[in-house]
């Protein structure tokens, strides 16, 4: 099992190092980066498989034993999460292939882009808090990278504030590994999970929590840490604003669910009640804020605050169906997400700006590309039957089983919100006629670019409607899913082994 | 910086931590040292040439990119890893060998264990090095 | 030993405090700087602090002999500080190259990213509400 686990990891990695070593050949190094992305979606679908037969697995690297070893674990969220990493990094490859310029690809999109799915594998599959700290650098760094790669004006002043507000999160994050080591004496989350409840001093505990949650918070763009987001995603290259949005945040959301199923689960009335109020504030202040936007991918920076909020509303309820939501939420969020992102990316293309007031006309000259536009747009909203449908019903379904009305009438308000700037969207920049009156047609492309663009949307498209119409299978993963997040016996004993 | 001193002591200096560099790291398995430290060293011989020449003769004298070097370190650290799996071990387990032992002599000791530490190596001097020498063309 | 360290810790936490809360990105940088090493500092005192050997094995050995300090929070500083130097090193970098593209170090003044907008109120009208 253990090439399994370690290989959503080795193979970006690797091809980090082909690809950079390639990256003044052009087509070469493009492509591998594509089939590198390919054989990572491969070897997830193995994972996948794995751990849906055998529930969860570890693996300890270098063949030290738990908890003193490096742990690697996969129980169904880490699976599904590399799974949908794979797919988004497949996606955003082939993107890329006609939307980085050469200069870009000598400076090194490419294995940056490869580090960055190494790290955010890395974070998904570790067992170990210490270790999600070094993936979540490794993450960090490369993402650092690629937003200020170019360095446009725009791309350094946004770069500025996302490097410096994450930082802080850094440092916070240390911080609460330390004051947990110190509270524990071990690294290893399995072992902590045992280990936080022989702690005398409970209180203390609960402070370690709020320093994590103020960690993970920052990198999931929560309700009053957010700023860095809507600052710095709309200025790089689409090809990284999407795979950003799609999966850098998500990361958080992540650490997030992980810590708070498996270590702080000893004062729920008061973590998962904060984070309740985190999650109604996140989803109010995203939807407002985007109401407020005119450009594209600033409006959809906001949606993806506004997103957060929903999945965290999942955890902070803290039931089965709650859990469920939440899993679902992820998966569904995600794909809409990265897909948004990458249709602005067309949009621009053909109108020539991201400002609402500057495009039009793509409704009539494209329609093929307004009918990709309204599958995730609605997804997000929540619109039946596609896949954002079914995530918001089982969260609200979950809030309302207990009797948490205030926050039910709060997703569904949001979610109204979201088919305004969704319409607005739509109004502004598919319906209007071009201001210019320029004709935004797709075959304006040529059509290896037009491929390249519209294969990952068609794709990412198609999973959506997939997702919407049989969601029977996703609910029931979901709900497989959810069911070993609240009994961390089964990860405890993956990892620990049988002794304990 | 033009000064005569500097530039002829930087010959015999850089010299000296090169190789200095290269003793901390194979002694690093067992004792302080190491690839990251040792890797420090050079990056330090090397600046020193690049205060005492300029960083375009630091460069020339490197022949690689920083950053390349840096990547083709990652890349034998991560070949040091997976080495360990066609041995049937799970990955990063140190695989080593012993040619020339006899008795209790072990001989001349090679393992993967020193293969990463030489990628480690290779990626601080050239990850430190693309910065350092990045910022002193900047200002 | 640990009290003192903790009075060191809350210094420094303090002061990059004041730092941070600068509008000068420099400064800020500062601030993370010393903040950084006071969480390194924490994670030293966390593995508790012994006057005892360092935890190397002598030659011929199998264990260290006698009782060692405990050698995991040093090996997590090392890390942390390695980490730590990348990600500020990076961000000087970068902050120098924003001064020379943006021409400030002030946050207020950076405005690429976020335009500011005719309805948005400004610094200029601030004030001349405050006169009113």
């Amino acid at each position: 099992m253990s090439w399994l686990l370690a290989l959503p990891v080795i193979l970006p990695f690797a091809t980090a190092v082909l690809v950079f070593l390639l990256r003044s050949r052009g087509a070469a190094g493009r492509w591998l980066s594509v089939a590198g992305c390919g054989l990572l979606l491969v070897v997830s679908i193995l994972l996948m498989a794995a751990t849906w037969r055998e529930g969860v697995i570890a693996a300890q690297m270098g063949g030290w034993p738990a908890p003193f070893g490096i742990t690697l674990v996969a129980d169904l969220l880490s699976a599904v999460m590399v799974l949908i990493t794979a797919i988004t990094g497949l996606a955003v490859a082939v993107y890329a292939l006609a939307d980085i310029d050469e200069r870009r690809e000598t400076l090194g999109y490419h294995a940056l882009f490869q580090i960055l799915l190494a790290g955010v594998c890395g974070a998904f599959l570790t067992g170990d808090i210490f270790n999600l700290y070094v993936w979540f650098e490794v993450m960090l760094i490369a993402s650092f990278g690629l937003l200020v790669l170019g360095g446009d004006k725009a791309q350094l002043d946004g770069g500025i504030k996302y490097v410096t507000l994450n930082l802080v999160s850094t440092v916070m994050f240390l911080t609460g590994i330390a004051l947990l080591y110190g509270l524990t004496g071990t690294l290893n989350m399995a072992d902590l999970h045992g280990a936080v409840r022989e702690v005398e001093n409970q209180g203390l505990l609960t402070v370690v929590a709020v320093v994590f949650m103020i960690a993970f918070g920052v990198k999931a763009a929560v309700f009053p840490l957010f700023f860095w987001l809507p600052a710095s995603y709309h200025t790089p290259p689409v090809a990284v604003s999407a795979v950003f949005a799609g999966l850098l945040t998500k990361v958080g959301v992540y650490a997030l669910i992980r810590t708070f199923t498996l270590i702080f689960t000893e004062d729920t009335a008061y973590t998962h009640n904060l984070l309740l109020v985190v999650a109604a504030l996140t989803m109010v202040t995203g939807v407002l804020g985007a109401a407020a936007q005119n450009e594209f991918r600033k409006i959809l920076s906001f949606h993806i605050v506004s997103q957060i909020g929903y999945m965290i509303l999942g955890l902070a309820l803290y039931t089965p169906l709650a859990l469920v939501g939440a899993v679902f939420y992820l998966v569904h969020h995600i794909i809409v997400k990265a897909n948004l992102f990458l249709v602005s990316g067309v949009a621009k293309r053909l109108t020539g700006s991201f400002e609402l007031s500057a495009i039009g006309g793509l409704y009539k000259s494209s329609p093929f590309l307004a009918v990709l536009f309204l599958i995730p747009a609605f997804s997000l909203a929540g619109f039946p039957p596609l896949s954002g449908f079914w995530a918001k019903f089982l969260l609200v379904k979950a809030s309302l089983e207990v009797e948490a009305y205030l926050i039910a009438a709060v997703a569904l308000v949001v979610g109204l919100l979201t088919i305004f700037s969704m319409t607005k969207i739509w109004a502004e920049a598919f319906w209007k006629p071009h201001p210019e009156g320029k004709e935004p047609v797709l075959s304006a492309l040529d059509a290896r670019a037009r491929m390249a663009l519209m294969a990952p949307i068609l794709a990412l498209a198609t999973l959506t409607i997939i997702i919407g119409f049989y969601p029977e299978p996703f609910v029931i993963f979901a709900e497989r899913s959810a069911a070993q997040l609240l009994d961390p016996a089964l990860y405890v004993r993956a990892v620990l082994g049988a002794a304990t | 910086m033009n000064s005569l001193i500097l530039s002829a002591a930087t010959r015999i200096l850089v010299a000296l931590m090169l190789v200095f560099s290269v003793y901390m790291l194979l002694r690093g398995h067992n004792e302080p040292g190491g690839g990251f430290i040792g890797g420090l060293l050079a990056t330090i011989g090397i600046v020193l040439y690049a205060i005492a020449h300029g960083s375009a003769a630091a460069r020339k004298a490197l022949r690689l990119d920083p950053l390349t070097i840096a990547m083709g370190g990652l890349g034998i650290a991560l070949l040091a890893g997976v080495l360990a799996v066609l041995f049937g071990d799970p990955f990063f387990s140190g695989q080593w060998s012993f040619p020339f032992a006899e008795g209790g002599d072990k001989g001349f000791p090679i393992s993967t264990v020193l293969l990463f530490d030489i990628g480690v190596y290779l990626v601080v001097v050239g990850a430190v090095l693309a910065i350092v020498l990045g910022l002193e063309e900047e200002v | 030993m640990e009290v003192l360290l903790a009075l060191l810790i809350g210094i420094l936490v303090t002061a990059s405090v004041y730092l941070m809360l600068a509008r000068n990105v420099m400064r800020f940088l500062f601030g993370l700087v010393l903040l950084s090493n006071a969480a390194n500092l924490t994670i030293f005192v966390a593995g508790r602090l012994t006057p005892e050997s360092p935890a190397l094995v002598p030659a011929g050995m199998l264990t260290p002999q006698g009782l060692v300090a405990n050698a995991l929070p040093q090996a997590l500083v090392l890390t942390a500080i390695v980490i730590g130097f990348g990600l500020f090193a990076f961000a000087l970098v970068l902050v120098y190259r924003g001064y020379d593209a943006l021409g400030t170090l002030d946050t207020d003044a950076m405005r690429h990213a976020e335009p500011i907008e005719d309805n948005e109120p400004t610094a200029k009208g601030k004030l001349e509400g405050t006169s009113l």
